[in-house]
């Protein structure tokens, strides 16, 4: 344990500002994906182990779309789009199948469905990995602040994640859809006794959760090289993120997303080796303190 | 209920059924242990990665042994005969590796094995031949122990492949020279964090120690294997400010770490010394790959820079539409040697053909001079194109490689072999 650089670095500005935004790209990346698997959980009260695989076809289709328009901005929105219409026939043709069921078959048919995702990706895109390389906007020196080094791109990852943390917060918390899906969460079979059609709010929610999955391989896709089974490293800290946070809530999603990239960044410092052990040690501490999660409404 | 009386089995009669059913069992029941087949297809089993994430593995190696065995068959195969490959994915599991290759043996009539293994299931494909004594062809593993251990080898198994050895001091005395010339004291280095990361590393440090023995070593740096993210080993690197950074990521993992160095601006201010760069599949992938990377060669086609080496790759990419890799032109090579094999001696006999393959040159278009042997004393190849080039941004990316010696190989990889008690 290096605790001397630690503090080394607690005290130069230019090494707080590094790790800092180290800590926010990863925990903005790590946001998109849990906030969508906290999402369905909330609504469905469906473990979506193939969230992860969600992300990776997203980093496809932006790679895909990028190669086709020269455009990265399309290339995220055809992510977003595609992956989100994935998750509606996802709902449609699979899950709904499963509803009740016990977590046993949810992890059989998501594991099948990771199979199989990894597959086609794989007959179609080939087995060797990808990259989509930096658009050409972004190619640009990074910023100096304070002494560091501050990539234009990552700062941009991290706008772009907090203004989608701030409309998807906007559309649960203060719109009429969102008062639906709360609803829904809450008790879905009293929703549908009220008239609410349910079977189309589980649809357009596993859509709205493809669809930031599909956001955070888009975005992700310049910097990640794309090779088939790349879910599920993401699919296993998006689990801790969304413990750590509380299932269901996406307030936690983002607060837990944020210790986590934090955790991350600051602890490679003490213990390099240690880092992945280091955020299975927060979300022991936090289970211990609050079983349900940090921001979880259940009873502990 | 039905009646479950028990019956005995006299001892003397199990032992008279257990007997009659072995020699049964040796004349008919397991040929291709007993006896080789002199008619029908030759078969050959090829067990490699064929899913995962490192699928690329088993698709680039198994289209290098496809295009020698289609230019065998071509030409008529052996008095008519044709190769026949039974191509199975052990999924990079040792256990799978080790069952598929028994069946291959037992159940599929095999004649013979080539291995496209990575090292974990290579050791324990060698275990099954060692045990069936079928003639098998490591293609993949670069782990010196496999050939160079003699508790290790085994009479009727070979490797065509490059070997961890030769790279490191290849890699080490083309770093030594480069660190004179420019002052490079401070390194730091970066590896995956599994055995072969670890290996490579600290093999490659002896070797440069060996050569520039006033260097100094900073932070040494494990990211895992598959990591998507690098930010902490760049922030690390950017904090320590080394003159030459030595790491062994390879595949999509360098990829990762080249792309995401790229927005810090990591490549101008050290050397970077990459073993594993200088693959096409690697390089073409990296969109904005940085001039002035120091790499060793896994496969381009400028080095050997021979006309047959050009024509290779250009074949390679006409019959499968992508870049060849280290891992094709190991395999194509492997298959050559037991093609050469069956050839000389006019069978496809496991043992005949393991009796000629020590000391056998081949033409080869990866030889430093046009040829490959295979070393009769540890039945490993040696005399292939091994170097050091510097990258550039386009096509062909590295267009001049510095070769290594292979006399400084042989000194020093005796000396090894001595150090680790094998000679």
């Amino acid at each position: 344990m290096d605790f001397s650089s630690l503090i080394g670095c607690v005290s130069s500005a230019s090494c707080m500002v590094t790790q800092s935004l180290s800590g926010l790209t990863i925990g903005m990346l790590l946001f998109l994906v849990a906030s969508g698997l906290s999402l369905i959980f909330g609504v469905l009260k469906i473990t979506n182990f193939a969230h992860g695989s969600f992300y990776m076809l997203g980093a496809y289709f932006a790679l895909t779309v990028y190669q086709v328009t020269n455009n990265y901005f399309l290339a995220v929105c055809g992510a977003a789009l595609g992956v989100g219409l994935f998750g509606v026939l996802f709902e449609r043709f699979l899950i709904r199948r499963i509803y009740g069921s016990n977590v046993l078959m949810q992890l059989l048919l998501s594991y099948a469905v990771i199979l199989i995702l990894d597959d086609i990706v794989m007959l179609v895109w080939g087995s060797e990995f990808q990259s989509m390389g930096m658009p050409d906007l972004f190619r640009v020196p990074p910023i100096r602040f304070a002494g560091a080094y501050i990539p234009v791109f990552y700062l941009f990852l991290i706008v772009a994640a907090f203004a989608i943390a701030g409309g998807l917060w906007f559309l649960i918390e203060k719109t009429r859809f969102g008062k639906v899906v709360r609803a829904a969460a809450h008790n879905g079979e009293m929703a549908a006794a009220l008239g609410i059609n349910t079977s189309l709010l589980y649809s357009f929610t596993l859509g709205l959760g493809g669809v930031l999955a599909g956001l955070a391989g888009g975005l992700a896709a310049p910097v990640r090289s794309l090779v088939p089974g790349m879910g599920m490293s993401i699919l296993i800290e998006s689990f801790i993120v969304t413990v750590i946070g509380g299932m269901g809530s996406i307030v936690g999603a983002f607060v837990s997303a944020i210790v986590i990239g934090l955790t991350r960044s600051f602890g490679g410092i003490v213990m390099p080796e240690f880092t992945d052990g280091l955020m299975f040690l927060v979300m022991v501490i936090v289970l211990i303190v609050k079983p349900t999660g940090l921001f979880s409404k259940g009873r502990d | 209920m039905g009646k479950t009386g028990k019956r005995s089995i006299h001892r003397r009669a199990f032992v008279k059924g257990i007997g009659g059913v072995a020699m049964v069992a040796a004349v008919a029941g397991f040929p291709a242990i007993v006896r080789a087949r002199n008619t029908g297809p030759i078969r050959i089993g090829v067990s490699a990665i064929m899913s995962g994430r490192v699928a690329q593995m088993g698709s680039s190696s198994t289209n290098g042994a496809i295009m020698r065995v289609d230019a065998f068959n071509t030409s008529g195969g052996l008095n008519g005969r044709m190769i026949e490959l039974i191509i199975r994915d052990s999924k990079g599991r040792p256990d799978e590796a080790a069952r598929i290759n028994r069946d291959f043996i037992n159940r599929d009539d095999c004649d013979m094995i080539l291995s496209l293994e990575a090292s974990t299931g290579a050791f324990a494909v060698q275990e099954v031949v060692r045990e069936l004594g079928t003639l098998c062809m490591h293609c993949l593993s670069e782990t010196s122990s496999l050939t160079a251990d003699p508790k290790l080898r085994t009479p009727n198994a070979f490797r065509s492949g490059r070997q961890g050895a030769h790279d490191a001091i290849s890699a080490g005395s083309y770093a030594a020279s480069i660190a004179k010339e420019k002052s490079l004291k401070k390194w730091m280095t970066v590896g995956p964090n599994y055995a072969y990361g670890h290996d490579t590393t600290e093999q490659f440090l002896n070797y440069l120690n060996h050569f520039s023995p006033d260097i100094e070593l900073g932070s040494q740096l494990w990211p895992k294997i598959f990591q998507p993210d690098y930010t902490d080993v760049i922030n690390k690197i950017l904090q320590e400010k080394p003159d030459a950074v030595f790491t062994c990521l390879w595949g999509g993992d360098l990829s990762s770490f080249i792309e995401q160095g790229n927005l810090y601006g990591l490549f101008d201010q050290a050397q970077y010394f990459c073993i594993a760069l200088a693959d096409y599949t690697t390089m073409a992938a990296v969109k904005h790959l940085p001039s002035g990377i120091h790499s060793g060669n896994r496969y381009v086609s400028t080095f050997p820079g021979s006309a047959p080496n050009a024509a290779w790759e250009a074949e390679y990419v006409r019959q499968f539409n992508s870049r060849p890799t280290n891992w094709s032109w190991e395999a194509a090579l492997g298959m050559q040697f037991l093609i050469e094999g069956i050839r000389k001696t006019g069978s496809s006999d496991g043992n005949e053909i393991a009796g000629v393959l020590p000391g056998m040159i081949v033409n080869s278009p990866f030889g430093v001079d046009g040829t490959i042997t295979m070393r009769a004393e540890d039945q490993t190849i040696v005399e292939y194109g091994t170097g050091w080039g510097v990258t550039q941004s386009t096509e062909p990316f590295m267009p001049n490689v510095t070769p290594t010696d292979w006399k400084l190989i042989y000194e020093l990889e005796a000396a090894w072999k001595k150090e680790q008690g094998y000679i």
